[in-house]
Order: C-alpha cells, then structure tokens, then sequence
C-alpha cells in the first residue's frame, strides 16, 4: 500500500521533505496523482499538495491567476469559465489514458508542462507560467517570478520548475497567465490524406494568414475512433480556426480554398468542433485498451509522417498526429521498439519519445523518458542537485 | 553617472599573465580575431549603459562554436573571466567588460544557417541581427516576432541572453516564446545541444533557464527560433488623450475586454514632443498621452477590433483617434517609436528603466513616476509597452554635472523599487545586467536568489562567466 502525505500547510510539507532528507527516506512528489504512472515505484511514499488548496487571486482585467498547487483543474477552470476566460495551452486529462483516478490540480499541469492542441500557437503550459513558490529539497520555500507578463529578473527559475515533473521541488502555489475564451470555432476537415500529403496540407495552413490554432492529422485507421460527423469516410485532417465571430468563417472559407487541391474539404461548426478537439487533446481513442503500450513523441512537425513511415515497417502500431505532425501518439500493438523508434528521431533530425503507458515487463529496460545526450544529462544532474542535494524527490513516475 | 555600482576586483593572477593569455589565445583564433590593443579595445569598454565603462584585457571575435569552444576552454583552464557579448546595445550593462575579463564578441558570426519554411524556423548564428531573420524570411511571407527597437543592430545571442522583447510582444510573445533550440558552449569548453525543430523540451526546460541569464550559464553560438506567417493585414492607429492617467486606464480597459491587439505603444508629452520631432510621424502635438494600438488581420478583422477599442477609448475621453492611411504613415508611426530613445539622446542624456507593473496599476506608477523625478529637479519621458505593463521611463538629466547625474540614478532607483511595491518587477526586458544588480535583494528574499546561485554555480561554479552582473557582490555563494 502506498503512503500518501498530504499537508495541509506548507510548514507541515516542509517538515515532511526535511525529515526524509535527514532519514534518507525518499518521496514521490504529486498533485492530484492523476498522471502518476501506474507500476512506477509503487512502494515509494507520495507527497501530494492536494490539501494545499483555494485560488488566492484572480483579477480577470489583468488576465492572472494565482492559485495553491493543490487547487483542482476543474475548480480553476470553472473560476475561468465564469468570467470568458481559460488557460490558453489546454491541458489534456490523462485520466482516461491511464485509467487513473482523482482530481487533476493546477500544480501538476504545470510541474508536467501538460500541453494540448493550442501548444501549437499559444505556447505551452510554461510559456503562460508566471510565477512559482516551490519547496526544495531542504525543505525551503523559494519563490520565483513573479505576476507580470514581462520579467527578466534574474535566473527563469519558473521556466525550470515547469515540466520539472517533481524532480527539483514541490510546487505550492503558482501564477499563471490566461487568456479570454475565442468566442467562434469552427474546423477544417480534409478528407482522405495520407500521412505525407497530410503534413503537406498542414504546412500550408501554417503558411496562410488565417491563424489556425490546431492542426492534427488522424489516419483512416484511428478516424473512425473520432467524431468527425456522420458521413465521414477515411483518413481526417482536420485544421481549428478561432476568434472573433464574424471573423472564423471568413478565414475558414479562406482555408478550405487553399486546401481544396488537395482532397474533398468539409467544415465542422463549433459543437461539433469542441468535442473533436478534446478528443484530440485527451488522444482519446487510445483510452479503449489500456493493456497496450503508448508513446508521445515530440519532433520537428515534418519529421512525423516519416518517423511513422519508418515506424509501420518495424512493427504493428496506430498513430495520429498533433501539432501540425510534431506531436505523435503512438499505440503499440506488441513490443514497445525503443531503441528502433529512438534511433528513428535521432535520424530523423531529434527530439523526443515518452513512455507514457505500458505494463511493467515493457517497462524493463526502457527508459520512460528520452535518456538526454551526455553533457545534458550531467548538467541536468548538477541542476538537481542544487535543488534537492540529498536525493529526497523521486522523479520521473509522471508522465 | 555617479559610478556608484561596483565590479568584481580584477584578478590580480590574470592581470599578471596578460600577455600570456592575450598570445595563446592569438593562436586559437584566425589573424584578427583577437583584438588586444587598447586603442582597438576602446569600443567594447561601453554597451547602451554608456555611463560606466571598463577596458577588457582583450576581445575575443571567434568564426564558429569549435573556436568559441577553444576560447572558453583555455580560459576555464587559466582561469580567465568571459563577458559574452553581441552588438552590445545592452541597456544595463550586460556587456559591459571587465580588466580582467576576455569579451567574447559573436558579431563576426552572421551566417543564417537555415530557413525552414515547412517546419516554420529559421536556424542562424548567433551573431545575426534581429532584423536580418524577418528580412530573410519576409519574402517567403514570414517574419520572427519578437522585434526590439534596437533590432537594427542587436544580436539573436543577445536577444536571447536578455529574453528580449519589443512592441509586437503583445500578442507574439517574447524571446522565450518564440526559441526553439540553441547550441551553446559551456564555461569549460563543452558543446551540448538544446531543444531542436521540436516544440516541447525533453526533461529540465534549459531552453527556458538560458534564455534571460545574462551570459552567465554559457556562450550562445547557434538558435532556431520560431518563424510565424506575416498577417494578411497591419494597422497602427493613434489614441490621443488629455492625461497619461486616461491613457493607462484605458490601457487597462482594452485588455481587460478580452481583446488584445498586436501592440498597444504609450508615449506621454515630452515623449511625442521628442519623437516628433524628430521622426515627422503625425503625432498629435495637442494631447497629454497617446497610445498607439497596432490591430492585425483581414480588413473586417480589423475593423471589428478597432471598432471595440474606439469605444472603450471614448469611456476614457479620448481626443484624437486616427488610423494610418497608408503603409507609409503606418511606417512613420512605428518610426517615430522605434526611435524615441535615440531621438531622446539627441537632446539631453538619459537613463532608461525598465520595470512591469500590473495593469491596473499602470495610471498609479505614472503619477508617481512624475513625482519622484520632480522631486530630483529632473524631467522624465515615458514612452514605453503598455500593453503589457513594462514601462520604460527616460529620466533625462546632463552628466557633465554630476549632482544631476546621481540625482537621476537615485531618482531611477526610486522608480523600480516603486514597480517592486507596485506588484512587479525590477525590468520586464533590457535585464539586470550591473544596473538593477543591487535592488535584487528588493525583489528576491535572501533564499530565492541563494537558489537562483545554486542553479548558476551548476554552470559556472567559479564565477568566469559575466561574473560582475545579475547578483548582489555581498553574499554570493556557490552552494
Ligand atoms: C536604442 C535601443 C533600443 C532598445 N530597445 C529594446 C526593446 O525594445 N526591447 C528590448 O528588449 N531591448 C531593447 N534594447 C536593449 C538591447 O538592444 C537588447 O537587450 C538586446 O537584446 C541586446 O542585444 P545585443 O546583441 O546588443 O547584446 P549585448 O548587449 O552585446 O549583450 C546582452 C547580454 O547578453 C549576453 N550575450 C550576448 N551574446 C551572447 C551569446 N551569444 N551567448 C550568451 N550570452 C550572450 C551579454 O553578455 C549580455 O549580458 C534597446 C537598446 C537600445 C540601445
């Protein structure tokens, strides 16, 4: 049975960090737990800030929010929702993936760096992280940033903690940056692609002065898995336009006659549009058979349809493609193939894979996350070091 | 200036051996790499914080990262401080040297190594201008975002080392937002690789901890940086009002509306009378305040925007209200602010701040902005990017007097502690570099910036690197 801490002060955290360090005891650090990796160093006690909770301000005029780490998503969402606005990355719930439960909080979003379709125009998670309080590995709270938009201040100290995924420190309030909710969507769908000319559309789109803020490509093996409206036949790419009423169907009318060259366009309106979109975000037809294995793998956005052109040869597995190609979840139907797909993206120009699911025998000797290039991978060590000199946090059980 | 703010004393051990090091280094560089005459050293003594100046030992101008690596790896050996430098148009001294110090001047590398227009990056050196990326890529339609006043001359390796920003940032984002990847040389030599054509980063974010440190964690030589589709259509429009306290509520109005143009510039009196006249750009000359908000997009698109700011503009009693005609005028209007600090250096010395505050702040800090540079007997012009909160106050004063030079610092040093109490912070963009080194302890408790040392001395443990700046001399430490 796992331990679970869960403080309901920072003193009270801190202590708990400084006695593990001073009994070599060791801790896991999360939030609501909900993308903690099921298998991953079970036995290992949990440091939650799930009881460090409440949003401590919010001035929707200056679009920043500051929350505890310990807040839910949902509640920070519905604060947001209230007032028009959202967290401009869309976080992808990772409950369905990894058939976990619990509550996702605002810290772990951002101690995962947890990105969705928009990353692709409107930054990641860090990009909208303004600030951070955080305890160390002694047990100190620290502070960085702050609640400006604009601050060079000294060392990004937030830029770290973001994606830093509990391995420098527990995250106990953070401050980020949202943005107004676009009031009109609407997608683009092509029909029939494969995966080149896929990635060929999308790069057009990106070229266009229409603004698109999402552009996936979902291969007739995984489309059907989507709702992409009755009728719908074979491969799907799919291509977002939001903003000011008027102004969505003027530049999607703009995009479909760029597009139309290269295969049958439709349009979905903005319902329709919602539900696709947090599909997308969630990789939601990956939910279905938790028993396989999942990769998410980050590479240069016309890198993708190659690596999964290499990828088919070597093995059975169903992809689709986010971020105009760049982001690819990948289902594997046997043997995980790291080695082959990591040596695929070195060739292929670099950049990353994730082990986000997979039972423990698959787990055996890969790597969950990409094993850094030498120097890096010291300096990263020596950057944890100076936050957690003893070892205390475990990282890496989240994906 | 004063000369209040102090430097590292010169390692007497280097000095020593100045003549060693000025010749092995000639030997790691190609003929007229190394400049160590101190006729020839005169231009790199300054950056734009004019007012303190240092001879370095030598400059260092390297090709290519295999030479910056065998300069940085001779002078972790011998134990030589680096101070990085670009175009050195730094506003707080980032690049300003050192006697001891070897500058490491990127400027000889130009060369834009790739434009990726499928994958939307450019690849370059980085000793290439800010400019010279959108004006290659331009043609192709696209453009890099982040676009300082000093975009003429500054460098990418610069821009990242102070996450520089500009008035498009707005809605693009700054530096940080818009890098991709660097290579980078480390303090001992080593090359390591960060980030690439791929969106998110691989385990700890060192993209995101380079960018903004100020050449202190290692020597920038290559960046991709993201490239962005040109909008279909741009158009600056100018908002006159009768006081800087209705401008910055309306600043605050327009954002808290939900829409958020590409910029949203202010100048205050004295800065559209100085700018004005110098770039002829059709200011009004008969209001207190002027905002100029920059929409972007198809012709209905901007109409729509502009026709919700005008609105919100009136609540606040705005005067004029006029939209460029024209390309040109629309160029004439961004001229006139890209050059308001060199127009400002033609009639009188100036010192620039640079603190954030919130938005809803914004009319409070520019009233006691006015105050506390009349308590100094001295004039101050604002002209700054509202939009985002980061003002830049140009106290103006004469240094060949120096009680009006020390005023002015005392009076610059008031204004940031002001941002500070205000909710914001020290400097939203130009960095810490020497000038806003000693208020770090204002902003930071003792702990934040002991840990932002610890993350330093994980780079450069011995303090070789752009050793005088960001951090307070009392108390380092290398924990
Ligand atoms: C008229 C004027 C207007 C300006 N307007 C703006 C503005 O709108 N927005 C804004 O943000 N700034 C502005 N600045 C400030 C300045 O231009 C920026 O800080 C710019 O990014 C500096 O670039 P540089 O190439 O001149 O770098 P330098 O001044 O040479 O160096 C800046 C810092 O970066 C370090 N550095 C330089 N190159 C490297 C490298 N390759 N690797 C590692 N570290 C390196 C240096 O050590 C130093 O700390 C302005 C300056 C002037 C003079």
């Amino acid at each position: 049975m796992t331990v679970l801490l869960a403080p309901e002060t920072t003193a009270d955290a801190a202590t708990i960090i400084r006695d593990a360090a001073s009994s070599g005891t060791k801790l896991r650090l999360a939030g609501g737990g909900t993308r903690l990796c099921p298998g991953a160093d079970d036995e290992m006690p949990v440091l939650s800030v799930r009881a460090l909770t409440g949003i401590v301000a919010y001035n929707p005029a200056e679009m920043v929010m500051t929350a505890k780490a310990g807040t839910p998503l949902a509640e920070v969402e519905a604060a947001l929702e209230a007032n028009g606005q959202m967290l401009p990355f869309e976080p992808m719930d990772h409950r369905p993936l990894l058939g976990t439960a619990g509550e996702p909080t605002i810290g772990g979003v951002f101690a995962a760096n947890v990105s969705g379709p928009r990353r692709l125009v409107a930054g990641a998670a860090r990009d909208s992280l303004l600030g951070v309080t955080f305890l160390n590995g002694v047990g100190e709270e620290v502070k960085a940033g702050g609640r400006v938009m604009k601050n060079v201040t000294g060392l990004d100290l937030v830029k770290l903690m973001a994606g830093s995924r509990g391995t420098l420190g527990l995250l106990s309030e953070v401050t980020f940056r949202v943005l107004p909710v676009p009031r009109a969507v609407e997608t683009v769908v092509i029909a029939g692609l494969d995966d080149a000319h896929a990635a060929a559309a999308m790069a057009t789109a990106m070229s266009l002065s229409v603004e698109v803020s999402g552009a996936a490509h979902l291969p007739f093996i995984v489309a059907g898995r989507f709702s992409l409206g009755a009728g719908h036949e074979g491969s799907a790419t799919v291509l977002r336009i939001e903003g000011l009423p008027h102004s969505v169907p003027a530049r999607a009318e703009k995009l479909v006659e760029a597009l139309k060259s290269f295969g049958p366009v439709s349009r979905l309106g903005a319902d329709e549009s919602k539900v696709l979109w947090c599909e997308i975000r969630d990789a939601l037809p990956y939910a279905a058979n938790r028993d396989k294995a999942l990769w998410r793998i980050s590479v240069a956005p016309t890198a993708g349809h190659q690596l999964m052109g290499a990828m088919r040869l070597q093995a059975a597995a169903d992809s689709f493609f986010d971020w105009q190609g760049g982001l690819i979840w990948l289902q594997m139907e046997a043997s995980v193939e790291a080695d082959f797909l990591r040596r695929a993206i070195g060739h292929l120009g670099g950049g990353h894979a994730t082990l986000v699911r997979a039972s423990s025998a698959q787990r055996y000797g890969v790597p969950a996350f990409e094993p850094p290039a030498p120097g890096v991978a010291a300096l990263n060590a020596r950057i944890v070091a100076k936050f957690d000199p003893s070892g205390v946090f475990v990282g890496g059980g989240n994906v | 200036m004063s000369g209040a703010i102090g430097f590292l004393e010169p390692r007497a051990d280097v000095l020593a051996r100045r003549k060693m090091i000025i010749d092995d280094l000639a030997e790691l560089l190609p003929r007229d790499g190394l400049i160590a005459e101190p006729r020839r050293l005169v231009p790199y003594e300054t950056d734009g914080f004019i007012s303190y100046r240092r001879l370095p030992l030598a400059v260092a101008l390297p090709r290519n990262t295999a030479e910056v690596a065998a300069v940085m790896k001779y002078c972790h050996r011998y134990g030589v401080p680096v101070v990085p430098r670009g175009a050195g148009t730094s506003l707080s001294g980032g690049a300003i040297p050192q006697e001891d110090a070897v500058v490491l001047c990127l400027s000889a590398m130009t060369r834009i190594l790739e434009l990726d227009y499928a994958n939307r990056t450019a690849t370059v050196e980085a000793g290439v201008t800010n400019l010279s990326i959108s004006d290659a890529a331009g043609p192709a339609g696209y453009f890099y975002a982040p676009d300082p006043s000093s975009q003429l001359a500054c460098t990418i390796g610069g821009n990242i080392g102070m996450n520089s920003g500009g008035a498009h940032c707005l809605k693009y984002g700054v530096t940080t937002n818009n890098l991709l990847g660097v290579k980078m040389v480390l303090v001992d030599g080593s090359v390591i690789d960060i980030g690439g054509k791929h969106l998110d980063s691989a385990g700890l974010d060192l993209l995101g901890l380079v960018c903004g440190s100020e050449g202190q964690l290692g020597i920038v030589t290559e960046a991709t940086v993201r490239l962005i589709a040109k909008p279909e259509g741009a158009r600056p429009v100018l908002f006159g009002f009768d006081t800087s306290e209705e401008a910055g509520a309306c600043v605050a109005d327009i954002i808290g509306s939900g829409i958020i143009p590409v910029a949203i510039e202010f100048m205050d009196k004295p800065a559209i009378e100085i700018c004005e006249a110098f770039a002829h750009a059709g200011y009004p000359l008969d209001v207190g305040a002027l905002l100029i908000v920059e929409v972007e997009g198809s012709d209905a698109d901007m109409a729509a925007q502009l026709e919700a700011i005008v609105t919100i503009a009136r609540r606040h009693g705005v005067k004029v209200v006029r939209e460029s005609q024209s390309a040109m005028e629309a160029a004439a209007i961004w001229k006139g602010r890209k050059s308001a600090f060199g127009a400002t250096g033609r009639i009188a010395d100036y010192i620039c701040m640079d603190g954030t505050v919130p938005l809803g702040q914004l009319p409070y800090v520019l009233k006691r902005t006015g105050e506390i540079v009349a308590h100094y007997g001295l004039r101050v012009a604002n002209v700054f990017h509202a939009g985002d909160g980061n003002m830049h106050p140009l106290i103006l004063y004469n240094a060949n007097d120096p009680q009006d030079a020390a005023n002015a610092e005392a009076a610059g040093m008031d204004i940031l502690k002001l941002c500070v109490e205000a909710g914001g912070c020290l400097t939203g963009e130009h960095g810490v570099g020497i000038e806003k080194r000693d208020l770090m302890n204002h902003q930071y408790a003792k702990v934040d910036l002991d840990q932002q040392m610890a993350v330093r001395a994980a780079f450069d443990p011995g303090w070789l690197l752009n050793p005088s700046k960001v951090f307070p001399l009392e108390g380092r430490s290398n924990a």
